[in-house]
C-alpha cells in the first residue's frame, strides 16, 4: 500500500513539473492532439516537449513491458498515473489506435518477433495506425465481411473494401480483417492481417461527416500483396482477435471525454442567477448527469480492479461502452440546451468555428463506432443474462 | 477508494446472505402483514440480529458494538433489501446509534448504545414533517425553558416512531440552528399514531405538545451531528435499494426465461432482452455509487456527505426502473399479491423517499455545486 502512496507522490510531483501548463488545457477537437505517424508535425513546443518527456519515461504506454517501450507499471500503477494526469487535466501525449487497439491484441496474440518489431514505433508515436473492419455489407455483422486474401505462397493478395476507416488517409499502416477462407460458418475463415498503407493497390477517400469534417474514409484494396509475416495468429482464427480488440476498443470509448465539468461547462453558457441555472428543469438534468457520470466513474475503477491484473474486462466492457456512450451523448445534449442559441452558430470566431456543435454531432457516433449500443445490449443479453435466442 | 470487497467483507456478506434468506424472507414480511402484527416486525428476529453483532455494527466496542463501520452496514441492509426483511435496522442501529455515537455525552452513550448493540432498545429518529423529506423546512421549535426545553411540533415518517423506546427529536432552537433531543415517549404532551406504509412497514405520526425535557436531553452539536446521520442512513437505504432493486431484477430476468408466449421463451423478444440489459447496467452503476459511498464514510472523506446524497438519488433511480420494469415484464402475474414483485415495488417507493428521493437531491447538489 506505501508502495503505490509513493508512487502517486513521485508520480504527482513529476507531472507537476514536467507537464506544460499549455499541455493542461481543455482540447478543442482531435485534430489538436499529436497522434504520431511517419508525416506528424507538433503543433506547438509544448507539445513536442510534453511528448518527449512522457515517451522517456515509458508513460506513451504505460503497462507495456520495457522491451516494447513502456514503463512496465502494473494496473494499480498504471490507474493512479491515469488519475494524477485527470487531476491537473493533462493532456494525452500519444491518442493512438495502436496503443488503444492493435497493441492489446498484439501483445496476446503476436508472435515474439511481431512485438518486437511492431509495438515500439507504437509507442514512439513512428507509426500511425488504422483499422480495417467495417465493409459496406458488414457493420453490426461484421463477421459476414467480405475482402479476400488468397494464398499466393508468401504473401496473401488483398482484394475489397473497408468503410469507415477512420483516419485512414493520415495512418502509416492498418490491421485489417480479411477472410481466406469461405467453406465453414462466416465466424472461420476470419484472418487479422497488418499492411502498409503505402502498399501498391490501397488507395483511400474521405467521407464528410454531419460534423462538417472528414476523419474517416473508403479505404479500397487491389491486388494488395500482404506478406505472410504479417498474420497475426492463425490463418483462419481472425475472429478471436478481432473480438479481443473491440472488448480494448471499447472500454477506450466509453470513457468521459470531458475535461471540466458539465455544471460548469454549462454555466458558462447560461450563467446564474442568485447562484442557480436560470432553468431549473435543465438544472436537474444537469444534476442527474453528474451523479450518472460520477456513478459511472466509480464503475470503470470498480470493473477494473475486479478484473485480475491483465485480465480482460470480457463482457462487461460492453455495459461500459453502452452505457458510457449513451450518457455522453445526452451530456452533449445538455449542453447544446445550455447553449441555445450561441451553440448553433457554425461559422463565427465567437463560437470557435461552431466547436460545440460540432462536437455534439460527433458524439452521436460513440454509440455506433466500435459496435452499436444495440448491439453492444446484445452481447450482454447473451452473456451476461444468458437469455435465449441472444 | 475500495469498491471491491475485502476478505472480511465477503465473509460478512455470505454470513447474511444466508442469515436473513432464513430468517427473515419475504414469506415472513407476508406473515407480520397478515397477521395484522402490532409490531411490524420480529421482535426475536432482532434480538438474534442483535446476538449476530449486526445491530451494534456501527456502536463502538466500549458500548457492546462490533464497530464494523458502514460498509459492513451496507452489506447487511443489501441483503435486508433483498429479502424484504422486516427490522429496526435502519431506525436503531444506524439513525440512532449515529447520532448518539457522534453527539450523546458519555452518559447518554453509555445508556443508549450499549441498550442499541444489545437488542434491548428500539429508536426512532423524528425528523421530518411534511410530505417531502425537508431537513431545512423543519418547523418544531425546542424552547429554553428553565434548564430544559419545552418542544412543540408535529413529525411524520418516523421510522418505527410506534414502538420506539426513545425518540430523537430533530427541533429548531431558540437561535434557529437545529438540535436532537431524547424524548422518551411516554412524556406528556407526545401523541403517536401509527402509519402503517404501503410497504407493510410501519412509522408514526407524532404531535409534539409542550413536551418538556431536561437540559442533558439534547445531543451536541445539532446541525453537524444530523449531517452525519443524514448521510449515514442516506448510504445504507441505498444498499438497501441495491439489494431490493437487485432481487427485482434478477428475478424478473429469471422470469422471463421461464414463461412462454407465441411459442418462445418470452426472453427470446428483443424488446425484453434490450430492456433488461440496459436494467443491468444501470444495476452496475448502481452497486458502485453504494460501494463509493459507504467507502467514503468509513474513510472519512471530505465529500462523504455529498457521495452518500448522490448514491441515495441514484439507487432510488435505479430501483424505480426495476421495479416498474419487474411489474411489467412479468405481465399480470406481476400485479397479483401472490407475486413477491409488487411487493418490492411498494418496498422501493418507501425507500425512495427516505431521507430525500432523486428530484431533491438534484437540487442540493446543484445548490451545493453553485449552479
Ligand atoms: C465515428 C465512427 C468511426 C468509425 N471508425 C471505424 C474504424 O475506424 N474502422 C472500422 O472498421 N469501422 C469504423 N466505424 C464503423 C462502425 O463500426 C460501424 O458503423 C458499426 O459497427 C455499425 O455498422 P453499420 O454502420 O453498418 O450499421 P448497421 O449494422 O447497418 O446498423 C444500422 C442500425 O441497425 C441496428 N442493428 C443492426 N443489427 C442489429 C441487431 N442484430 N439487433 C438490433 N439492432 C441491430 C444498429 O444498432 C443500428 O442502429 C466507425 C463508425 C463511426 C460512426
Amino acid at each position: 500500500m506505501s508502495d503505490l502512496k509513493q508512487f502517486r507522490a513521485e508520480t504527482r510531483a513529476w507531472l507537476e513539473e514536467n507537464c506544460p501548463k499549455s499541455m493542461r488545457a481543455p482540447v478543442k477537437s482531435d485534430s489538436e492532439m499529436y497522434w504520431g505517424g511517419r508525416g506528424a508535425k507538433f503543433q506547438s513546443e509544448d507539445q513536442k516537449l510534453w511528448f518527449e518527456r512522457m515517451l522517456a519515461k515509458g508513460w506513451t504506454v504505460p503497462s507495456w513491458d520495457k522491451k516494447y517501450g513502456g514503463a512496465g507499471l502494473n494496473r494499480a500503477q498504471a490507474q493512479i498515473l491515469k488519475q494524477e494526469m485527470k487531476r491537473i487535466n493533462a493532456r494525452n501525449p500519444l491518442p493512438s489506435f495502436g496503443i488503444w487497439m492493435l497493441g492489446p491484441a498484439l501483445l496476446k496474440f503476436g508472435s515474439e518477433d511481431q512485438k518486437l518489431e511492431f509495438l515500439p514505433p507504437i509507442a514512439r508515436g513512428e507509426i500511425r495506425w488504422c483499422q480495417g473492419y467495417s465493409e459496406p455489407g458488414a457493420g453490426s455483422d461484421l463477421a459476414s465481411l467480405a475482402t479476400k486474401a488468397e494464398d499466393k505462397g508468401d504473401y496473401y493478395l488483398v482484394n475489397g473494401q473497408k468503410v469507415w476507416t477512420s483516419y485512414a488517409d493520415q495512418a502509416d499502416w492498418i490491421f485489417c480483417l480479411v477472410r481466406t477462407d469461405n467453406s465453414g460458418t462466416k465466424h472461420q475463415g476470419i484472418s487479422f492481417v497488418l499492411f502498409d498503407m503505402e502498399s501498391e493497390g490501397v488507395e483511400t477517400r474521405p467521407i464528410k461527416l454531419i460534423s462538417g469534417k472528414s476523419p474517416f474514409c473508403e479505404t479500397f484494396m487491389n491486388d494488395v500483396k500482404v506478406p505472410k509475416e504479417n498474420l497475426v495468429g492463425e490463418e483462419g482464427q481472425g475472429w478471436n482477435i478481432a473480438k479481443y480488440l473491440l472488448t480494448h476498443e471499447r472500454e477506450m470509448i466509453g470513457e468521459s471525454p470531458l475535461s471540466r465539468s458539465l455544471s460548469e461547462m454549462a454555466v458558462q453558457q447560461t450563467g446564474t442567477v442568485e447562484g442557480k441555472m436560470p432553468d431549473p428543469y435543465l438544472r436537474g438534468k444537469i444534476a442527474e448527469a453528474e451523479i450518472d457520470d460520477w456513478a459511472m466513474s466509480m464503475t470503470m475503477a470498480r470493473m477494473l480492479a475486479e478484473a485480475k491484473a491483465g485480465a480482460s474486462l470480457g463482457a462487461n466492457s460492453s455495459m461500459l461502452k453502452y452505457y458510457g456512450t449513451e450518457l455522453n451523448k445526452r451530456k452533449f445534449e445538455l449542453l447544446m440546451d445550455a447553449a441555445g442559441h450561441d451553440g448553433l452558430e457554425w461559422e463565427s470566431e465567437r463560437s470557435e468555428e461552431g466547436n460545440l456543435a460540432r462536437t455534439w454531432l460527433r458524439t452521436k457516433g460513440n454509440s455506433i463506432e466500435g459496435g452499436t449500443s444495440e448491439v453492444q445490449l446484445n452481447i450482454i443479453s447473451k452473456h451476461i443474462l444468458q437469455l435465449p435466442g441472444a | 477508494m475500495a469498491l471491491v470487497l475485502n476478505e472480511d467483507e465477503v465473509t460478512l456478506r455470505d454470513t447474511a446472505e444466508g442469515f436473513f434468506a432464513n430468517k427473515a424472507p419475504v414469506t415472513a414480511l407476508r406473515k407480520l402483514r397478515d397477521a395484522r402484527d402490532e409490531t411490524g416486525f420480529d421482535r426475536a428476529l432482532w434480538a438474534e440480529m442483535a446476538d449476530m453483532g449486526f445491530a451494534g455494527v456501527c456502536v463502538d466496542e466500549d458500548h457492546g458494538g462490533v464497530d464494523m463501520g458502514f460498509m459492513a452496514a451496507g452489506l447487511l441492509a443489501e441483503q435486508m433489501g433483498r429479502n424484504l426483511s422486516a427490522s429496526p435496522f435502519l431506525s436503531t442501529a444506524i439513525l440512532a446509534a449515529t447520532a448518539i455515537r457522534h453527539g450523546g455525552t458519555a452518559e447518554q452513550k453509555a445508556k443508549w448504545l450499549s441498550a442499541i448493540s444489545g437488542g434491548r432498545a428500539v429508536m426512532a429518529l423524528a425528523l421530518d414533517e411534511g410530505a417531502k423529506h425537508n431537513p431545512k423546512g423543519i418547523q418544531t421549535r425546542a424552547e429554553t425553558s428553565g434548564n430544559g426545553f419545552k418542544i412543540n411540533g408535529a413529525k411524520a415518517m418516523v421510522v418505527d416512531g410506534h414502538v420506539a423506546d426513545q425518540l430523537i427529536v430533530a427541533a429548531r432552537m431558540d437561535d434557529e440552528q437545529i438540535g436532537l433531543f431524547l424524548v422518551d415517549p411516554k412524556t406528556a404532551g407526545v401523541d403517536i399514531e401509527r402509519t402503517i406504509m404501503v410497504d407493510s412497514r410501519n412509522a408514526a405520526r407524532i404531535d409534539l405538545k409542550d413536551v418538556e425535557v431536561t437540559g442533558d436531553a439534547r445531543l451536541s452539536e445539532g446541525d453537524d451531528v444530523l449531517t452525519k446521520v443524514m448521510s449515514a442512513g442516506r448510504a445504507v437505504v441505498a444498499a438497501e435499494l441495491l439489494g431490493a432493486g437487485g432481487a427485482a431484477f434478477e428475478m424478473t430476468v429469471a422470469y422471463i426465461k421461464e414463461r412462454k408466449q407465441f411459442g418462445k421463451i418470452i426472453g427470446e423478444f428483443q424488446g425484453l432482452q434490450h430492456r433488461a440489459s440496459h436494467l443491468y447496467s444501470e444495476y452496475q452503476l448502481a452497486r458502485s455509487a453504494v460501494l463509493a459511498s459507504l467507502t467514503a464514510l468509513d474513510e472519512g472523506d471530505e465529500n462523504a456527505a455529498k457521495y452518500c446524497a448522490m448514491a441515495k438519488a441514484k439507487l432510488g433511480s435505479f430501483a424505480k426502473l426495476a421495479s416498474q420494469e419487474g411489474v411489467q415484464m412479468h405481465g399480470g402475474v406481476g400485479m397479483t399479491d401472490e407475486y413477491d414483485i409488487g411487493l418490492y415495488m411498494k418496498r422501493i417507493r418507501v425507500l425512495q423517499e427516505l431521507l430525500g428521493d432523486a428530484s431533491y437531491h438534484f437540487d442540493q447538489l446543484a445548490t451545493q455545486s453553485h449552479y
